[in-house]
C-alpha cells in the first residue's frame, strides 16, 4: 500500500479497535450489581418527571441551518487559502465578491433578528 | 489480488451492511448512527479515488453538519418506536428497489470495458488542483455558489423565523 493516506486508515482502524476492545473488556470483566437507585439519572437530585424526548423548539433548527450554510462558506476558503499567493489580486477580488454576496445574507439574518433568542 | 482491491471490497461490504442497517433498524437514532458510519466509509472510497479534498468534505459537511440537521428533524418529529408499518409504501419501495436492481444488473452484465480508461494521477483531486480549476476556469460557477448560499440563508430565515 503506497497510497499517501494509507497511514490515516491504519490510525482510524486502530482507534476504532481500541475503543471497541475496551468496551468489550469492560462489559465482560466489569462486575455488575444493578439496583434501581443506581439506574436513576440523578441519584441525589430531583426525581425525573416526564419523558426526555420532548419536542424541541424550531429555533434550534434555524441556528443549525445557519451554521451549516456559513460552514459551507468556510469550506471554499480552504482551497482559496492554499492558492492565495499564486492567485494574487485576482483571487482577492473574486473571494471579495463571494464574501460580499454572503455578507448581504449575514446582514439580512442579523437585521431580521434570527440571531436573537427572544 | 492487489491490496487496494482487497481494501475496496472490505470497505464496500461494510458500506452495504451499514446502509442496510440504516433501512432496517427500528430505532431512528440508531439509523442515524449507521448513516454516519456509511458516510465515513464513502469518504474512505473518495480518498482511495485520489480525491482527498472531497473525502474530507464528506466527513466535515455530511457526517458532521448535515447529520446534526438529521438528528434535529428526528427530535422535532419525535417518532415513537411503535410506528405501524405502512403496507402500501413498503410495496412501492420494494418495487422501486427491484426496478433499480434490474436496470443495474442489465448495465453491469453488459461487461464491456470502457474504450479509453484514464487512470487518475496522484494529484488529480488534491486541494491544489481543485483550487486551481475552481478559482481560474470555474470562477463564474464559484461566484454563483455564493448566490445559492444567499438564497439558502434567506429561505431558512423565512421558513423558520416566526414573526412575533
Amino acid at each position: 500500500m503506497d497510497h499517501p493516506y494509507f497511514p490515516l486508515l491504519i490510525l482510524f482502524t486502530l482507534a476504532g479497535a481500541v475503543v471497541l476492545g475496551l468496551l468489550f473488556v469492560a462489559q465482560k470483566v466489569g462486575p455488575k450489581s444493578p439496583n434501581p437507585v443506581k439506574a436513576e439519572p440523578f441519584e441525589s437530585g430531583n426525581p425525573p418527571r416526564g419523558d426526555a424526548r420532548i419536542r424541541f423548539s424550531v429555533r434550534f433548527y434555524l441556528v443549525a441551518m445557519l451554521f451549516l450554510i456559513f460552514d459551507l462558506e468556510v469550506v471554499f476558503l480552504y482551497p482559496w487559502a492554499i492558492l492565495f499567493r499564486q492567485l494574487g489580486l485576482f483571487g482577492l477580488i473574486e473571494m471579495g465578491i463571494f464574501l460580499g454576496i454572503l455578507l448581504i445574507g449575514f446582514v439580512y439574518v442579523w437585521k431580521k433578528g434570527a440571531l436573537e433568542w427572544d | 489480488m492487489d491490496a487496494s482491491v482487497i481494501l475496496f471490497y472490505v470497505i464496500s461490504v461494510l458500506l452495504v451492511l451499514s446502509s442496510l442497517m440504516v433501512v432496517f433498524l427500528r430505532n431512528v437514532v440508531h439509523c442515524a448512527l449507521a448513516l454516519v458510519v456509511a458516510l465515513f466509509l464513502i469518504a474512505i472510497l473518495f480518498v482511495m479515488l485520489h480525491a482527498p479534498m472531497v473525502g474530507v468534505l464528506q466527513v466535515l459537511v455530511y457526517a458532521g453538519a448535515i447529520m446534526v440537521l438529521f438528528l434535529f428533524v428526528i427530535m422535532f418529529l419525535n417518532p415513537t418506536a411503535s410506528e405501524p408499518r405502512r403496507k402500501l409504501w413498503w410495496g412501492f419501495g420494494s418495487a422501486a428497489a427491484l426496478l433499480l436492481a434490474a436496470s443495474l444488473a442489465a448495465l453491469l452484465s453488459n461487461g464491456e470495458a470502457p474504450a479509453d480508461p484514464v487512470t487518475a494521477t496522484e494529484t488529480f483531486g488534491s486541494p491544489e488542483t481543485l483550487a486551481k480549476s475552481l478559482f481560474t476556469d470555474f470562477v463564474l460557477p464559484f461566484e454563483i455558489t455564493s448566490v445559492l448560499l444567499l438564497v439558502a440563508i434567506i429561505g431558512a430565515v423565512v421558513l423558520a423565523k416566526r414573526e412575533p
